[in-house]
Formats: C-alpha cells, sequence, structure tokens
C-alpha cells in the first residue's frame, strides 16, 4: 500500500487511488468541479490542480493516481496560484448573474470563486453567450452559465444509461445539448441538476420559488415505490418547495429518481383537500372535524348494524405508512372485520393461505448491484423502480448476466442476455419451462410440468444454467406486471421452484410501502408479522374480492379505486353503489369517486411515519411541514375514529407509540415456506381474434400524488392512453399510428389512439392503466381491437 | 441513405475495429458519408449513429468537433481560417476582416455565387507560418491581405 503524504500528513493509500480520493478520505480539502466519485474521471476543468513534489507542473488531483513516496501540496504558493489561474479561466465566459440564479446560495463555482477568484476581471474581450436549451419540463437550462464540466453528459453515459446530453462544437464554441433539440428524458434526469456545480441546469419546477439559504431541511422518504430513498424535504415558511436525496449508499446512494424528486409538486396542488367535506343529498358541504367524523362513524355503524360487520371494508394504498397500515386493519379488527388489504391491483390471491409474506427483493439492494445473474420476470424495473433498475445496471456492467421473461420487450438500460417475450398469458408457462429446464434429468415436479407442457423451451435451458452458473449471487425478481397477473401466485411458485432448484434468491417487491402493510397487518388472512389472524378463519374479503362483490360501506385510505385497483372499472360501480364510502384522502377526489366523507389528511412529507423498503430495512421519519389547513395526519384520524367506535386501546399519543406496538425493526426473515403446489393451467385460451392485454401502470400514474405532479405529467414516460400495437399487428387490424382503435373488454370498448411500438409483441396490446379512458375494459386480460 | 460503395467502405472501416468497438469508426464513417452527400445533414448524423449503434449525440459531438466537417452546404471553395492562439497573435483577426470584405460574407457564410465558404477555426497545427488559412486540401502560411488576393483570384 503506498505512504503518500498531502500538506504534510502522512497517509496510506490503496493502490490506484487517485490523489483526490486519499484527500477526500483524510479531510482535506482539493477543490474540485469536473470530479465526483460516482462517475468516471474526466479531468477537464483543472480546478483540482495540486502541487506535487519532483513533478515539473502542478497536476490534477483527480487524475493523479498515488505513488509511494509522493509528497502533495494542496495549498503551496505553486498550487494556489494554479487554482487562482484556473478560476479566472473559467470565469472568463461565465456570467455575472449569481443575483438572478437558482443556484446561488449552494454553487461550487460562487463558494470557489469566493475562495480563488480575483475580484476584477482582466478579461476585456468579448464574453460570449450561448442559447438556452428546451429539455423537457423537469429541467430547466441556462448554459451561457456552463463550465464544461461534462458531469452531467457522463452521468447519462455512466449512471442513467442513456447519453441524452452531449457536448457540440469545440473550444470557445463547445455547447452542452441534445440531438437536435431533443429532451431529456431519462427517468434519473433530475440527478443531472444535483450534480452541475453552476446553475447551467437548475430544477424547472422549483425554478425561482425560494432561496437556499431560506430553505429548512427535514428528512424524508420516498413512499412511490420499494426502495425507500431518502430524500431531503426542503421547505419554506410550511411549503415544501423541492426535493433532493440524502445520501445512503446502501439505499439509494447519492441519487433520486425523478419520481421521488419531482412528485413534490402535488403537495402544493390546488387540488389538496384543506377541509373536510360531507355529502348531504347529494351536495357536498365543508364541514367541521366532529360533524364529519360524527357523519362518517354513524355511516359506518349503520351498515353494520342492517347488514353487520363483514359487510364494511377497507383499502390503503400501498404509499401509507406503517402506523396507518396497522391502525387501519386495528380498527377494522376491533369492529369485527378482517376486509382490509392494501394489494389494490394484485388479481390471484390464490397462495394467500399457503405460502409466507414474501413482499420483499429476495437481497439486499446493495447485492443486486453486485449480483451475477439476474432473472426479471414480468418486471419493467428501469421504470418501475428507477433505483432498483440502477442496481441491475450496476450488476451488468460488472459483467453479470440479465435476463427477462416479459410481456414486452422494454427499453432496459442494460444489456440484456437472454430474453424471453412472450404474451402476458403465457409468461407462466415460459418461466415453468425455464424450471423444467433447470431439474436437467432430476424428477420434475407435476406442477411444474403442467404448466411447462406447451412452452416453448428456447431460451429456457440458457437462463436455468445462467442462474445455476451464479449460484447464490442469483437473483429472481418478479415485478409489478408479475405481482399484478391473473396468475401471479403460479409466477411466484415458479419463481420459488427456480431458487430452490438453482440457489438463487428470489422476490416480488411489493408497490410502495407495501412491505410495511404486510409487517402491520394490513391484509385480511394475516395479522401483524404476518401471523395468522384470529377470527379470520371466516371468509374474509381481499381487495379484489371487496370489489368484486360489493360491500355496504368502504373506508379508504389515500386510495382512487377507479385509478388504483386492478378492476377499475367495477371498483367505480362498487363505490357507487356502497351506502357509505369514507374517504381519508390527501386531495379532493369528489370527480373521481362516489365519496359520502372526505377527510383531509396528510401527505408523506406532513406526517411521522415508517416505511419499510424491499430489503426489510425500517427507516422511520418525522413530518417535514405542518398539515395544510384542516388536514391530519391519518394515523391520528384514524386513532379518532378508534376512539369514536368505542374500540380498545386507541389512545396513542405519538405515531412512535404506535411503532413501539408493532414492535418490529429486525431484517425480515426469509425463511422459506414450502412451496405451493399450483393447480394445473385452466384452459383459459383466447378468443379467436382477441389480443392480449398488456396493462401495466406507467410511472407517472401509480398513486394519487404522482398523478397531480405536474410536471411529471408532462414527461415524455407520460404517454397519455394509447393502443400499442407492434407494426405486423397493427397492419393485420388495418391501422396505421395516430389512427383510432375501438377496443372491446369483456363489459365495454374504448376508443384509444393508436401508436406503433414494435417491443409490443404480435398478439398483443399495450393499454396502460391508472388512466381514465381505459378505466372501462376494467381487468379483461383479452381485448378486442378494431379500426374506429 | 448512403451508395453501396460508400456502405462497402463504412463496412471497411468498421471491420478494423473490435466488433464491440464499432464506434471508433465514427471519424471515418462521417467523413465518407460526407463525400458522397457534399455536407452532413442531420438525418444523415441520425444513420451514421443507428449503423454504430451509438446514440446520436455522440455522432453530433464528433462532427460539431472538427471543422473538417460540414454541418451544412459549401461553396465550391471552402476557406478555413485558422484564429486560434499563434494565428490571433500574428494577426489572423485582420486576415479574417480581409476576407469578409472581400467575400462579403461572415465566417460560416457562402458567397452568393456558391463559390466560396468562408469556416473560422482552431488550430491547424502550422502554427510556425502563422497566420494561415486551408483553402479545400491546401495550406497557405503567412498570409497577407495581397497574399489571400493572389491565392483565390487564381481560383475558379
Ligand atoms: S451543464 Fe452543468 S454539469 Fe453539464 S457540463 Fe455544463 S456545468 Fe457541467
Ligand atoms: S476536478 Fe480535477 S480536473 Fe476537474
Ligand atoms: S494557431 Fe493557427 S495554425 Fe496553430
Amino acid at each position: 500500500m503506498p505512504t503518500i503524504e498531502i500538506d504534510g500528513k502522512a497517509l496510506d493509500v490503496e493502490k490506484g487511488k487517485m490523489i483526490i480520493e486519499a484527500a477526500d478520505a483524510a479531510g482535506i480539502y482539493i477543490p474540485r468541479f469536473c470530479y465526483h466519485e460516482k462517475l468516471s474521471i474526466a479531468a477537464n476543468c483543472r480546478m483540482c490542480l495540486v502541487e506535487v513534489e519532483k513533478a515539473p507542473k502542478p497536476l490534477p488531483a483527480c487524475a493523479t493516481p498515488v505513488v509511494d513516496g509522493m509528497k502533495v501540496f494542496t495549498s503551496s504558493p505553486l498550487a494556489v496560484e494554479a487554482q487562482k489561474g484556473t478560476m479566472e479561466f473559467l470565469l472568463i465566459n461565465h456570467p455575472l448573474d449569481c443575483p438572478v440564479c437558482d443556484q446561488g446560495g449552494e454553487c461550487p463555482l460562487q463558494d470557489q470563486a469566493l475562495g480563488y477568484g480575483k475580484d476584477i476581471s482582466r478579461f476585456a474581450e468579448k464574453k460570449r453567450a450561448v442559447d438556452d436549451k428546451d429539455i423537457g419540463p423537469l429541467i430547466e437550462t441556462e448554459m451561457t452559465r456552463c463550465i464544461h464540466c461534462t458531469r452531467c453528459v457522463r452521468f447519462g453515459q455512466e449512471v442513467a444509461g442513456i447519453m441524452e446530453l452531449g457536448m457540440t462544437g469545440r473550444g470557445e464554441h463547445s455547447e452542452i445539448g441534445t440531438f437536435l433539440g431533443h429532451s431529456v428524458d431519462s427517468e434519473l434526469s433530475g440527478n443531472m441538476v444535483d450534480l452541475c456545480p453552476v446553475g447551467a441546469l437548475t430544477n424547472k419546477p422549483y425554478r425561482f420559488s425560494a432561496r437556499v439559504w431560506e430553505l429548512a431541511d427535514h428528512a424524508g422518504i420516498s413512499p412511490h415505490d420499494c426502495v425507500g430513498a431518502n430524500t431531503n424535504i426542503q421547505s419554506v415558511r410550511g411549503r415544501v418547495k423541492r426535493i433532493l436525496p440524502r445520501d445512503n449508499e446502501s439505499v439509494n446512494q447519492c441519487w433520486l429518481s425523478d419520481r421521488d424528486r419531482y412528485s413534490f409538486e402535488a403537495l402544493n396542488s390546488p387540488e389538496r383537500l384543506s377541509r373536510p367535506m360531507v355529502r348531504r343529498d347529494g351536495q357536498w358541504r365543508e364541514a367541521d372535524w366532529e360533524t364529519a367524523l360524527h357523519q362518517a362513524v354513524s355511516g359506518i355503524t349503520g351498515v353494520i348494524e342492517n347488514h353487520g360487520a363483514d359487510r364494511i371494508g377497507a383499502l390503503a394504498a400501498p404509499t401509507s405508512t406503517l402506523e396507518e397500515f396497522y391502525l387501519l386493519q386495528k380498527l377494522m379488527r376491533a369492529m369485527g372485520c378482517h376486509n382490509v388489504d392494501h394489494r389494490l391491483r394484485q388479481q390471484d390471491f390464490r397462495d394467500d393461505d399457503e405460502s409466507i409474506m414474501r413482499p420483499w427483493l429476495g437481497c439486499r439492494i446493495e447485492d443486486l448491484g453486485r449480483a451475477r445473474a439476474i432473472l426479471l420476470v414480468g418486471s419493467n424495473i428501469r421504470k418501475d423502480q428507477p433505483l432498483l433498475g440502477l442496481r441491475v445496471r450496476d450488476a451488468a456492467r460488472g459483467g453479470a448476466k440479465i435476463m427477462a421473461i416479459n410481456a414486452m420487450d422494454y427499453d432496459f438500460h442494460f444489456d440484456v442476455a437472454h430474453r424471453i417475450i412472450a404474451a402476458a398469458s403465457d409468461l407462466p408457462g415460459r418461466l415453468a419451462a425455464v424450471v423444467h429446464a433447470a431439474h436437467e434429468g432430476s424428477e420434475v415436479p407435476s406442477d411444474v410440468a403442467a404448466w411447462a407442457e406447451e412452452a416453448e423451451f428456447e431460451d429456457a435451458a440458457a437462463i436455468a444454467s445462467a442462474l445455476k452458473d451464479a449460484g447464490e449471487d442469483a437473483v429472481v425478481v418478479l415485478g409489478n406486471a408479475a405481482a399484478s397477473h391473473a396468475d401471479a401466485s403460479v409466477l411466484k411458485s415458479m419463481a420459488q421452484a427456480l431458487a430452490q432448484q438453482t440457489g438463487a434468491s428470489w422476490g416480488c417487491p411489493s408497490e410502495g410501502n407495501g412491505a410495511a402493510a404486510w409487517v402491520a397487518g394490513c391484509v385480511p388472512h394475516r395479522a401483524v408479522h404476518a401471523r395468522p389472524a384470529t377470527g379470520a378463519e371466516k371468509p374474509v374479503s381481499n381487495a379484489m374480492e371487496m370489489i368484486d362483490r360489493p360491500l355496504k360501506s368502504y373506508i379508504l385510505l389515500n386510495v382512487e379505486p377507479t385509478l388504483d385497483c386492478a378492476d377499475g372499472q367495477a371498483a367505480k360501480q362498487a363505490m357507487e353503489g356502497a351506502d357509505c364510502v369514507v374517504a381519508l384522502t390527501v386531495f379532493d377526489i369528489r370527480d373521481n369517486v362516489d365519496a359520502d366523507v372526505m377527510l383531509p389528511v396528510a401527505p408523506y412529507s406532513e406526517t411521522s411515519g415508517s416505511y419499510v423498503n424491499c430489503e426489510g430495512r425500517l427507516q422511520s421519519v418525522t413530518g417535514a411541514v405542518a398539515p395544510l389547513g384542516e388536514a391530519r395526519p391519518a394515523w391520528k384520524v384514524l386513532r379518532v375514529l378508534g376512539n369514536l367506535l368505542d374500540a380498545e386501546g386507541f389512545d396513542y399519543v405519538t405515531s412512535e407509540d404506535v411503532k413501539n406496538e408493532v414492535a418490529w425493526s429486525q431484517m425480515p426473515i426469509l425463511d422459506e415456506s414450502p412451496r405451493c403446489g399450483v393447480p394445473a393451467p385452466n384452459a383459459r385460451r383466447r378468443p379467436a381474434g382477441a389480443l392480449v392485454r398488456i396493462a401495466d401502470v406507467p410511472l407517472y400514474r401509480v398513486d394519487a400524488l404522482v398523478r397531480r405532479a405536474v410536471s411529471l405529467q408532462l414527461t415524455a414516460d407520460n404517454q397519455p392512453a394509447m393502443a400499442q400495437l407492434c407494426a405486423e399487428e397493427a397492419q393485420r387490424v388495418g391501422v396505421e399510428e395516430g389512427d383510432r382503435v375501438s377496443v372491446a373488454g369483456a363489459a365495454a370498448e374504448v376508443s384509444l389512439p393508436v401508436r406503433i411500438n414494435d417491443s409490443v409483441p404480435t398478439g398483443s396490446v399495450y393499454i396502460p392503466s391508472a388512466w381514465q379512458a381505459t378505466v372501462p375494459l376494467g381487468n379483461s386480460t383479452f381485448v378486442k381491437v378494431s379500426k374506429a | 441513405m448512403l451508395s453501396q460503395q460508400s456502405e462497402n467502405e463504412i463496412d471497411l472501416e468498421i471491420a478494423k475495429y473490435p466488433a464491440e468497438q464499432k464506434q471508433a469508426a465514427v471519424m471515418a464513417a462521417l467523413a465518407i458519408a460526407q463525400r458522397e452527400k457534399g455536407w452532413l445533414d442531420e438525418e444523415t448524423l441520425d444513420y451514421v449513429a443507428r449503423r454504430l449503434e451509438i446514440p446520436a449525440i455522440r455522432v453530433a459531438e464528433v462532427a460539431t468537433f472538427y471543422s473538417m466537417y460540414d454541418l451544412e452546404p459549401v461553396g465550391r471553395h471552402k476557406i478555413s481560417l485558422c484564429t486560434n492562439i499563434s494565428c490571433m497573435l500574428r494577426g489572423s483577426e485582420d486576415i479574417k476582416k480581409y476576407l469578409e470584405d472581400k467575400l462579403s460574407i461572415k465566417p460560416g457564410q457562402t458567397t452568393s455565387d456558391g463559390k466560396f465558404t468562408l469556416k473560422e477555426v482552431e488550430c491547424l497545427a502550422a502554427c510556425c507560418g502563422a497566420p494561415m488559412m486551408q483553402v479545400d486540401d491546401d495550406y497557405h502560411e503567412n498570409l497577407t491581405p495581397q497574399r489571400v488576393d493572389e491565392i483565390l483570384d487564381a481560383m475558379e
């Protein structure tokens, strides 16, 4: 291990490290712009010049590897002169517009100019000006400020995996921009704002809305996916202004997905509900809490008296906190009812009784990035869990074999070694074929054989052997499309069989904070910690059954059933047919939900609460700002409902008390229960002339919050509802891009514009869920598409 | 998009590098495309990108970096005047002014008769003879207004 000396301090440094890394580790400051520990070394800004003994010229600390015996001086006269010289050059073309620049106050260039800049410029020639670029709704540009450090370019190439920004031109004419002025569409684009060391790339929705020194920091957790990304929620006078990543190497590193970062706009949405509302005689009116709670309670108790406690049910959004999940199920069970669930998009519950809870990834997030083989099943991991997608990309870059069995050839940002693209309804068979292949001569369980029967074995053997080769370093991940699949239990059982056979680990992470819902017992058949729920032996209803066999009363926790449930159409009708629907909601949802009482509750930024991510990590935060208007944290509302309904044990003082009652802090116990055998495939044949619907939920439609984040709604990823077909299928239907088709599901027909998308296989059509326009199709697996 | 001959030449260039390093052929591919088309329009850049399986912006970076690539139609003769530091110190700004007046165009423009295009370029590695310009394939050094007249007036 080389020993070097920096500013007289002797350091042992790993071979191959750069001077700047050694200095950072030792807490010695070296100025810099282009260097970033997560990016490759470009050494183009020259701000990090230091003096190295025996070197004739100052050397860039970011690009000079340590050598045994090296003596480095970071602030000798020579080093400082070099740094000051660099600064003078950087400022030649940089505008002096700090007073109107959003980066002001958090600008490395501004800070370092203070340390190394002169108070006057000797440059009398013309400064250059660069046209600003419109690169989309999330990033604002002010390109004259750019210092060409290429951090944003390298981020795209190396981390986000799609090179959208580049540096065109040369010398003084260099400019950062996109090809032909396209927008930057990466689902991780906001990180470029953080990386840009000047105000060239800034946060568009946040623009000019605060000064950084006014912002109060508050630790938060992003609720939109199972990663539990650590955030810094920044606010001014009780209003959230923006969200930044909080470093956590094990979870989100220093990144955030755009969904985590920009969903904050919904927190300040005009659609926020700030006062309780009650509906009487068809008219909505504002009410005080007492009146509203009273109406809610009398509505629910009325239903219980007239129809029995099993005629009520509760649905919770997967984005809810552990405490909310816990109190909701406790409240329901106190009323003698087990109908409580958070698995709104799940359609197949056949394994509920036998299988253990498994809402996990199957390995730690960090391990995913180090895996040697990953099989994605029914997963668009890049868009569904962008930060997990990054880890898969890391794994791929480290040489791992990534494989996929999907209903659509998703545009991944990593190389896929083997892919099986088949109609959604054929995925279980295709996965079974891999399990079959993994048995190699040993006896194949009969259910596996039955499912594998008709599947093609092409690529199955290659996938099985790649998993075996990687052994313990292999992971099988079931994605959102698998979890909401009509045969999800089969996919899970097959994944488990495959894991057992190959030595891989496997998981099926839930949406949002769903893992916490399992811990909190927010499922009908299990209590806290997934223990069997006493009393739940009698027939209880899961999320799907609550909709299919409509109840008389519903309690909704941030759910818009039409958009959040697997069968939006049936959910809509169920709400319409109920006697009493009590909605605990962040937004005024009267146009979407046929509710009777709306109780305003606090979104993630305004309530304390806990999250359990896909690796079982429990993370608790407090509210960043006070609830808007009369809104209250949902756990408090549920507590009061408990009191009003005379339920036992609802006298918590803080959400901590609730968490302590759940008493769970360990990593999940991943003991396997025996694999449950699955029933033989029922001959659910595709009706003649029908296409198999791919019903994925687009990433900016997943929950009530992101659906109201206006800038995210404007992104290229958020294409409005369309029927996407491959060119071949479109030709068969006789339509072209932009035409309209009528799509007939089991119950209704809708008209949608056509988009040609060759990643959809023939025989399938991609019609996204969670759009009003596609709700009437319900959860039909097969649809008929014809020219409108 | 390109003639068979150009395509073959591009294939030949690609074959010079390892299979996963196709992008290394980008400069040659652009030169071949430019020779055939006269200049490189956006469609051509995009085509080269797809041909080499690299992002289009990557091709645009290369094409805009080197002044030898023309991203706009050019006249019959291309004058590339160096205004980099050595040439600047030796009076390239005056030569630029002289050329602009003589041809009534600014750098980046083409004379109305389509004869000359004037480009301002970075160091062409002929500093010893600064100020200098390149006209088509020839270097001309130690320029004075008089030399410029002689060179340009002799052109067809
Ligand atoms: S835009 Fe910002 S990050 Fe990108 S090169 Fe310019 S200064 Fe660097
Ligand atoms: S930080 Fe070393 S050259 Fe930019
Ligand atoms: S500076 Fe003009 S040729 Fe080098």
